[in-house]
């Protein structure tokens, strides 16, 4: 007859202590007894299973039952033989396993008597014989699965995206291939412009038979995803540009032929370049820190007038034109950095996409991915972004 | 280009340093990127935007300083010795699209020889060659004032007249810089009687040059088309410093007074005497058409609103002439100066005030916004693969997008876009597919000593259609890794195939879908038997495998390459699998091995769909445990442990069942030519 947790008639000392007795040789007998891993299991289960187990049911009927003032002594006790039978479930399982040795192990091990095991005894050896012989160098390296690593120039995207997304910017995409209207005309660069000449541009062979607006090439800036999104959307627009541009310049540590862009376009009523300034203040304080200070400067793009280049102050060096005693070179010991493009969208503009310059006004602004990524890292030749070193990659994951 | 601050301060006594001043004009947008020298000597490095060739010169620059420092602007020096007569030559303008006019002075009697110092030293510090007096001084004026002069020995100007034409086809002209150049009828020139003795804008003639033996000269200061002249200029690949004046517009008004400069300068270092007036042939008239001004769209454009009087100050300062107007209507008309041909619009004269004001003066807003953020159509299903490809180990790696003929050959059947100007042969198309960039980086890391490499990239390729061109989306991952000893071809992890399959799997368990099959019908890039292509409800979503050993010879690949390539333009339209909650079993589960001898014929999927075809329902899961080859196993045969796990969600299993499924499991295996091993 399988033991069974008796209900207490009365809450003493001397009844609880038969009882507890009663449980003891029930677990001894019952440990005994299991032969094998599964009856192992089953035997685990049945004294301290959460549900139902043997020690769930000593809480229920002897502890929860007791009278407030028999609760103290009950506590300890059901604490006493919790740890009990945790102990000779732990212990029956190591018996198991030492079952299992060739002889010769079990020889030259402590010879381990089942039938009268001492608890405390199986304790002390477990602390100071078997825990120790387990133990592990844990100075050595950590056996790594292995993470891949984002690429500083997409994780770069990714952060300026993020940053204009959550001012209510949604994100456009564009062709790379483009035709000449998209990217050069409809942006105000009319055929023939020296503006031109400042996008050294990739043409796509065999265009000559089509007319010069419809000629194919490799788009020199986001921009004509602008044109684009505009031209299918009214106003209020607020849109952010991620993608690859393409411009005709020799690779070298600072140059490449291809490289990223972000750009960015808000047109409503009444957007004015205090907004410019101050988003894009804001976007900065967002990437690079809130210390950091931005200027605008007049520049000069055919699609934005009034046209600006933004500066922020070095966040490699907080604008002090030095890291301690070395001068700063992405900055060239200046303490400001350019970093984008930008300017009110010139009304010509509007005229392209159907948009009345007297109603809606707004403001473009575009940075190179690339240039950001290697002056957040130091990173000395732009080519390292293009060539796959995992040498290379790997440092930023 | 470079400007000397101590020329510039001739025009304005501007009370700062240099350094100041540097500041001072780059926050107004004339950039100074550089001081270099001291004193005297220093030299400003500006970078001017192509819209203000008026800035190009220490006059236009000084005009800016002015503005700024609200100081008056002191004028070139350009007097003349009185000289009544006519200069008894004649300038005819034919072309007068080309050329809207020509103004010309002749001084008689002069001696060419080197500079004087000071001009000399001038030329210099901005970059500028010496090369005699005459051609000095036109060069000085340039650099000085922004408006191209040319000066010609007039004997060698045949017929006594200068003619501005279009050039006659097989017509050549030998320029200054000594190349013999062919002209066709597009070309602007100056010729004189006979021939052509300069192409207009760009460059003067070589033979009607100044020499040591000249003794009299003509000088031209002319007002010539920009486009015509940006055209001249690429044509004959012929940049200078006055195309690149012409071509983005010079000063309508300043021909006489550089005509005269460059007289006063001569006379100043060659002596000689003035021959007559000048000569100045106006073919039309180019006149900046007045602008309107509304304060209100000044207002509107950037959102501060600044006094009348500063706005009134800085136009003015600039050369702008303000007319109130009655009514408000606009509030001004304004006037544009002759130089500033790029101030054409209301717009314009907005970044002037903009500009003079200070950027950096203007508040910084936050604008208000109605509207809400759209998420672009497969942003999440890039960002599952994104996240999927670098939890797997994948680093994130970028290529270029141009790839040489020959790899678009071997790696896509997509008709090909070829660049016009590509950089080198290498690099002439557009990639029609992402593997020849995958196998150039594997290999650039294998060449240098790192041997285990996984890649992903994630980009478009470019494949030219009927309509133009198309820029689908594709994911191509590439991973090598050395080979390991005792590798089984099935069920370790050893960076082959069954690897790269596993990942593909992973992947494409995100998209919904009704069957995914897998066949060897690989590109022919891909090694045979070792290569698969995935697909998903009929469509081709993916392909991947062992690269071809004739490709990995070719590119010298020392290990095995493994490469997979993702078509998201097909696979984004199966959707994201939508998940949906499964109750957890509450009932054991009850495994049976099958260890089975089969020949080499029998692939799992016909394992597979032999043993689900037995349509089980409490069958959970059949998968493959071990594979052997050899030993015991006949030649032509393998061995395969399966495994069968059988759940019920509504009852613990019964013996009896268990045995019953397992004995249709047999006999289906046996079916297939299976024999169950002992």
């Amino acid at each position: 007859m399988a033991y069974t947790v008796p209900k207490l008639k009365d809450h003493s000392a001397k009844a609880l202590d038969k009882a507890s007795d009663n449980l003891l040789a029930a677990l001894e007998k019952e440990s005994k007894a299991v032969k094998n891993e599964e009856e192992w299991k089953i035997f685990r289960d049945r004294w301290m299973a959460r549900k139902n187990g043997v020690l769930t049911q000593i809480n229920d009927l002897w502890l929860k039952a007791a009278p407030v003032e028999a609760k103290p002594v009950f506590g300890q006790k059901v604490n006493w033989l919790k740890k009990h039978v945790e102990g000779m479930v732990e212990v029956t399982n190591k018996r198991l396993l030492f079952a299992q040795l060739p002889a010769k192990h079990v020889k030259s091990k402590k010879k381990i008597k089942v039938e009268t095991i001492d608890l405390d005894a199986f304790a002390r050896d477990l602390k100071h014989g078997l825990i120790a012989s387990q133990s592990l160098d844990i100075t050595l390296p950590g056996i790594r699965r292995p993470l891949g690593s984002e690429h500083p120039v997409i994780k770069t995207i990714h952060e300026i995206v993020s940053v204009f997304r959550n001012l209510g910017y949604s994100v456009q995409e564009g062709p790379v291939i483009e035709t000449d209207y998209y990217n050069f005309e409809a942006l105000n660069f009319p055929p023939n412009h020296p503006a031109r000449d400042t996008q050294d541009t990739l043409f796509i062979a065999c265009q000559e038979s089509k007319p010069q607006r419809e000629r194919l090439l490799l788009r020199t800036h986001t921009s004509p995803v602008q044109i684009r999104t505009m031209e299918n959307m009214k106003p209020p627009v607020r849109i952010v540009i991620p993608g690859k541009v393409h411009r005709n310049d020799p690779p070298d540590a600072s140059h490449s032929p291809m490289f990223h862009q972000v750009e960015g376009l808000a047109v409503d009523t009444n957007i004015t370049f205090c907004d410019l300034k101050g988003t894009l203040d804001h976007a900065m304080k967002a990437l690079f820190g809130s210390s950091v200070k931005t200027s605008f400067r007049p520049s000069f793009f055919p699609f934005t007038e009034p046209s600006a280049e933004m500066m922020v102050s070095c966040f490699i060096c907080g604008g002090s034109g030095k890291r301690g005693a070395e001068p700063c070179r992405p900055c060239k010991q200046t303490g400001w950095i350019e970093i984008l493009g930008c300017g009110m969208v010139d009304p010509n503009v509007y005229g392209f996409v159907d948009y009345d310059p007297k109603k809606v006004s707004g403001f473009a602004f575009g940075m190179g991915a690339d240039r950001i990524a290697i002056l957040k890292y130091g990173v000395d030749d732009i080519q390292l972004f293009f060539n796959g070193d995992v040498r290379f990659l790997e440092q930023f994951g | 280009m470079k400007l000397s601050p101590t020329w510039l301060r001739e025009f304005v006594d501007a009370k700062v340093d240099d350094r100041r001043l540097a500041q001072d004009l780059s926050s107004v947008g004339i950039a100074v990127e550089n001081i270099s020298g001291e004193g005297k000597n220093a030299v400003f490095e500006m970078e001017i935007g192509t819209n203000r060739p008026d800035a190009m010169n220490h006059y236009g620059v000084a005009r800016e300083a002015s503005a700024i420092y609200n100081l008056p602007l002191r004028a070139v020096d350009s007097k003349l010795p009185a000289t009544p007569g006519n200069a008894e030559f004649t300038v005819e303008i034919a072309d007068q699209g080309g050329c809207a006019r020509y103004t010309a002075r002749i001084v008689r009697d002069v001696s060419i020889k080197p500079s004087p110092d000071a001009i000399a030293k001038r030329l210099i510090l901005v970059d500028q060659r010496t090369i005699n007096n005459a051609a000095d001084a036109t060069n000085y004026a340039l650099w000085e004032m922004g408006h191209p002069t040319h000066v010609f020995d007039l004997d060698l100007l045949e017929g006594g007249k200068i003619l501005v034409r279009r050039a006659f086809t097989g017509e050549t002209i030998k320029t200054l810089d000594g190349v013999e150049r062919k002209l066709t009828p597009e070309d602007l020139v100056i010729a004189d009687a006979v021939k052509p003795v300069a192409l207009a804008g760009v460059m003067g003639g070589f033979d009607t040059m100044i020499t040591d033996k000249t003794r009299n000269v003509l000088i031209e200061a002319a007002w010539f088309d920009p486009a015509t002249i940006r055209k001249s200029s690429r044509r004959h690949a012929l940049h200078t410093d006055a195309s690149h004046r012409f071509e983005r517009g010079a000063d309508f008004d300043a021909t006489t007074k550089a005509c005269d400069r460059v007289a006063a300068l001569i006379l100043e270092s060659a002596g000689g005497k003035l021959a007559g007036l000048a000569i100045d042939a106006v073919a039309r008239q180019v006149d900046l058409a007045p602008v309107a001004l509304h304060l209100s769209d000044v207002h509107r454009i950037l959102g501060e609103r600044l006094e009348t009087n500063e706005i009134f100050r800085i136009l003015q300062q600039l050369g702008f002439e303000l007319m109130p107007e009655r009514g408000g209507d606009p509030d001004f008309t304004v006037h544009i100066p002759s130089w500033r041909l790029d101030v054409e619009r209301e717009i314009d004269l907005v970044e002037e005030i903009a500009r003079l004001h200070g950027y950096d003066k203007f508040a910084n807003t936050l604008p208000a916004y109605a509207g809400a953020v759209v998420e672009a159509p497969d942003a999440e299903k890039d960002n599952k693969l994104r996240t999927a490809l670098l939890a797997l180990g994948y680093d994130e790696a970028v290529s270029l997008t141009f790839i040489s003929h020959e790899d678009a050959e071997t790696f896509s059947s997509a008709p090909v876009i070829e660049l016009a100007n590509p950089q080198s042969e290498e690099a002439s198309v557009m990639r029609s597919s992402l593997v020849p960039g995958m196998l150039n980086m594997l290999a650039y890391n294998l060449n240098r000593g790192t041997d285990s490499v996984r890649l992903f990239e994630a980009g478009s390729v470019f494949e030219a259609t009927d309509d133009g061109t198309s820029e689908p989306k594709r994911i191509c991952m590439g991973a090598t890794s050395p080979p390991l000893q005792n590798a089984q071809g099935w069920g370790t992890h050893d960076g082959g195939f069954f690897d790269l399959k596993g990942d593909v799997e992973n992947l494409l368990r995100a998209f919904e879908h009704k069957s995914l099959k897998y066949d060897a019908q690989t590109a022919d890039y891909y090694y045979p038997g070792r290569s698969a292509r995935a697909l998903m409800d009929g469509a081709l979503v993916a392909q991947f495998g062992q690269i071809h050993p004739n490709i990995s010879a070719v590119r010298r690949l020392r290990q095995n390459v493994f490469i997979a390539e993702l078509y998201l333009d097909r696979l984004f339209p199966q959707g994201l699998r939508a998940v949906r909650y499964q109750a957890l079993p509450r009932y054991p589960a009850v495994e049976r091995d099958f260890s089975f001898v089969f020949e080499d014929g029998v692939t799992f999927e016909k394992i597979q769909t032999a043993v689900i075809g037995l349509g089980l329902t409490e069958l959970r899961s059949f998968v493959p445990v071990e594979i052997f080859r050899g030993g015991n196993v006949p030649a032509g045969n393998y061995s395969l442990l399966l495994r069968a796990r059988f759940q019920s969600y509504a009852r613990t299993l019964r013996e009896d069942e268990v045995a019953h499924w397992s004995a249709q499991i047999l006999k289906a295996l046996e079916g297939l030519g299976g024999k169950l091993r002992a």
